[in-house]
């Protein structure tokens, strides 16, 4: 896995995306022992210390809400280096008013599931556009602190993205916060080469970001992380979106159906 | 004496099978090429036999009644088997078994088939390196000097010099024969070899048709002015690398640079060694342009001269070479900073070998379907959007109040979590190896592994011909999915028996391993008794008498 050459860059230098779950649903359900300010104490430090590992490092925070995605915090934007946890925040806060505007229902059941698949392809973006704005740039990853349930709707969308970002060689960790595992971060880790972890602990989450979630891509070569037991790669069908393990397959796009049907939903072709 | 004129497979298997029984055989053919098939067939086939072991040719034999292959579709078939040895098992476990027809088997591998159609074209016979050097016989007693030229060396001649070759277009049979046209040829490389320019131009004031075996080949500076332009000026050291010009003086061959300086008169009659090299050296390399058989001389002439017509007019055509001649100079010899931005380098498609991904689904068979792993109840309760996002906000503003807490975690905790995870990472190396992508399955030995492999692959080629014959509409459906419901019942003791082969320690992985191989073959036994009782209970419906 040989990036492009960065020159002047030495090897430990790191662009990191991170996407935190802004779901209100989600973070309203959870149980007391992580409550949002408190995992904002927690990822405020990290990125900081992101930020000192390293002068050439960057960080760029994108926020996964509900109705909508939107960046953050780019590191390198010039504004007081005082001033950036506050500056931050009050995007923050913005972004949430926003996303609370964009708000179509009155009330939800359960935590809702909020749009990886969004911010996933906004970070792969930036990405994108990083790569091509010369020979010399940090190598990319992207870290997701994400607790919502998998949204079923999205995972065509998101199986999408995660092997764009195989194909760009650009890992994909990811972080459980909530009570379930998620089938589709555990995919992304696991096809992108990236480390995967539901904390047992939650109010300790700044030890598990640093000690795992710090390491840049050169030193994983050499360090030992978190390895999951098994990833769970059933696939999910696209009319119902279930998981499944016997399915029906279209012999032209591949698309999974649980049910026999008469033509293809993805592609129109007609089954004989 | 056996005479064969068509070799079929049937027939070479009852052969072959006979040939290990004992007792030689003669074949008589009535043409070469026959033969030869013949040769590579039954030396491929002896070949799988002899691998197999025992002759089992009834099977088969009977089984291909119905199917006529062609010879080449059944050698390559045998050529496939024997590259590949896991096909070649599943080959003998599932056809000689008698559980699948020949036809069946390959026909969801039609993709492998469909692949090396056009066979590699047999090794083509280069042009002989050896430059033609004057040694002719000449008797000690008579005058007479003899050279021999055979069809190759005409070829190599006609190859290196055009405008022998365009003499030989113009002259024969017009002027004079060929037996003269070659005499007069002779002469001239006599003279040439003697090293006695004076007599060659001597010779040429006499003779015209002389004369033009005598000068230097315009033709062939024409053609090395072209080439010239067309010179690559980069230097690619790799290609150079094993040149050695230093070492032996002429190369090694016998021939004299004369020193003397002449008249300028004499001078079209020189020849170079230095030219004469460069020139063989590039036909050589170039390999045999034309194809044609070396017996008649004529057509040799005009195949080379069709040829080089055909280059000229390309060459003349592409004007692109001189533009992508240009980039490549650029591209190799580049300023960075005048360079504009490149493609940018991405992982190559790669389809993975299913086998990567066959321990993993061990995961999968502790986990009830639709349950994502959640031991917790989801509690479901409603929330007001206008309140969800209100606490949200709340918090966001509170952190801006109070700001970051110090210490950011309390000591304790962070030790218990930076220990915990230490252990995981220690323990799971220990058990699952060390890369993420290492895996269970390269820690056992090495024949439970081929096994759990082998048994897999033939119980995924089961199920696929299972699976594939649903819904059942034919009787010969009904025979098939019956064959293969036997064959998948006699696979739960073999996997059994692997289970307990295996020692203690590996006994729960290997069961874990084992356990989505035995819910697919779970499933599709509870289709088949749900089919069976649904035929038997719509034949249970129609009324009594009718059929």
């Amino acid at each position: 896995m040989t990036p492009v050459a960065s020159k002047l860059y030495t090897d430990d230098v790191s662009l990191l995306m991170v996407l935190i779950d802004t779901n209100p649903f989600f973070w309203n359900s959870i149980n007391s022992t992580l409550s949002f300010s408190k995992f904002l104490s927690n990822v405020l430090p990290f990125l900081n210390s992101i930020l000192l590992l390293n002068q050439l490092n960057q960080v760029v925070l994108i926020a996964t809400g509900y109705n909508s995605c939107d960046y953050i915090f780019y590191s390198s934007a010039s504004q007081n280096h005082n001033q950036r946890a506050e500056s931050l925040l009050q995007k923050l806060e913005e972004f949430v008013a926003k996303d609370e505007s964009l708000c179509r229902e009155d009330s939800v059941d359960g935590p809702g599931f909020s749009l990886l698949s969004g911010s996933l392809s906004m970070a792969l973006c930036y990405i994108q556009k990083v790569f091509r704005s010369g020979p010399l740039h940090p190598r990319p990853r992207i870290l997701c602190l994400h607790g919502s349930p998998d949204g079923p709707g999205q995972y065509v969308a998101i199986m999408n993205a995660i092997f764009s970002a195989q194909r760009l060689m650009v890992p994909v960790d990811s972080c459980i916060l909530g009570a379930q595992h998620s089938a589709f971060l555990q995919q992304a880790s696991y096809i992108t080469g990236g480390v995967h972890l539901k904390p047992q602990q939650l109010d300790g989450l700044f030890q598990y970001l640093s000690t795992v979630f710090a390491t840049d891509l050169h030193s994983r070569s050499f360090l030992q992380l978190p390895k999951p037991v098994g990833v769970d790669f059933r696939a999910a069908c696209f009319c119902h979106k279930n998981t499944i393990d016997m399915g029906y397959i279209c012999s032209v796009c591949l698309s999974i159906f649980c049910k026999h049907h008469k033509q293809c939903s993805t592609c129109g072709s007609v089954f004989g | 004496m056996y005479s064969l004129l068509v070799p079929s497979f049937c027939a070479i298997n009852k052969l072959s099978s006979a040939l290990f029984q004992g007792g030689n055989y003669i074949f008589e053919f009535d043409s070469f090429a026959d033969r030869d098939i013949c040769r590579e067939f039954v030396a491929a086939a002896i070949a799988f036999h002899g691998e197999t072991g025992k002759s089992t040719s009834e099977k088969p034999a009977a089984a291909l009644q119905d199917e006529q292959l062609s010879t080449a579709e059944m050698e390559h078939r045998i050529k496939l088997l024997q590259e590949d040895n896991e096909l070649q098992r599943l080959h003998k476990q599932f056809v000689i078994g008698g559980i699948l027809t020949e036809a069946e088997f390959w026909a969801t591998r039609k993709k492998l088939l469909d692949q090396n159609d056009r066979r590699k074209p047999k090794q083509r016979v280069a042009l002989k390196n050896e430059m033609w050097s004057v040694k002719p016989l000449s008797d000690g007693q008579s005058n007479r000097v003899t050279f021999n030229l055979t069809p190759e060396i005409i070829h190599q001649i006609f190859a290196e010099k055009p405008a022998v070759r365009q003499a030989y277009l113009k002259f024969v049979p017009n002027k004079m024969s060929e037996k003269e046209f070659w005499t007069k040829y002779s002469r001239a490389e006599y003279l040439h070899s003697t090293k006695n320019v004076v007599a060659a131009a001597a010779e040429a004031a006499e003779d015209e048709e002389l004369a033009v075996f005598l000068k230097q080949d315009d033709m062939l500076t024409n053609e090395a002015r072209r080439k010239i332009r067309r010179v690559d000026p980069t230097l690619d050291m790799e290609a150079d690398v094993g040149d050695d010009y230093m070492h032996l003086p002429d190369h090694g061959l016998l021939r004299e640079e004369s020193k003397d300086v002449l008249d300028s008169q004499y001078e079209p009659y020189r020849r170079y060694f230095s030219q004469d090299l460069n020139q063989h050296a590039a036909v050589v390399l170039q390999g045999r342009v034309v194809d044609v058989e070396l017996g008649d001389t004529r057509s040799v002439a005009e195949a080379l001269a069709r040829t080089k017509q055909a280059e000229l007019a390309n060459e003349v055509s592409d004007g692109n070479l001189e533009k992508d001649l240009s980039h490549r100079i650029s591209r190799v010899a580049e300023i960075e900073d005048l360079q504009g931005p490149r493609d940018l380098a991405v992982a190559p498609l790669c389809i993975k070998d299913p086998r990567d991904y066959f321990d993993s689904q061990q995961a999968n068979a502790l986990k009830p379907l639709g349950d994502a792993g959640s031991g917790v109840k989801t509690l479901k309760f409603n929330v007001s959007s206008v309140e969800a996002y209100g606490s949200l906000r709340e918090l966001i503003s509170e952190i801006r109040v109070t700001g970051l807490s110090e210490p950011i975690t309390d000591p304790e905790v962070a030790f218990k979590v930076l220990s915990g995870l230490t252990q995981n990472i220690s323990s799971t190396k220990y058990h699952l190896g060390k890369s993420p992508h290492e895996s269970i399955l390269d820690s056992l030995p090495k024949v439970t592994k081929e096994d759990l492999l082998h048994h897999w692959t033939s119980i995924q080629e089961l199920l696929k011909h299972f699976w594939s014959s649903y819904p059942i509409t034919t009787k010969y459906l009904y025979t098939k999915v019956t064959r293969l419901k036997d064959a998948m019942s006699q696979v739960y003791p073999k996997l059994q028996e692997i289970k307990e082969s295996v020692q203690s320690d590996f006994r729960h992985q290997v069961s874990l391993l084992v356990q989505p191989m035995l819910q697919a073959l779970d499933a599709a036994f509870a289709h088949y008794d749900a089919d069976v009782q649904k035929r038997s209970a719509k034949s249970g419906e129609r009324p009594n008498g009718f059929m």
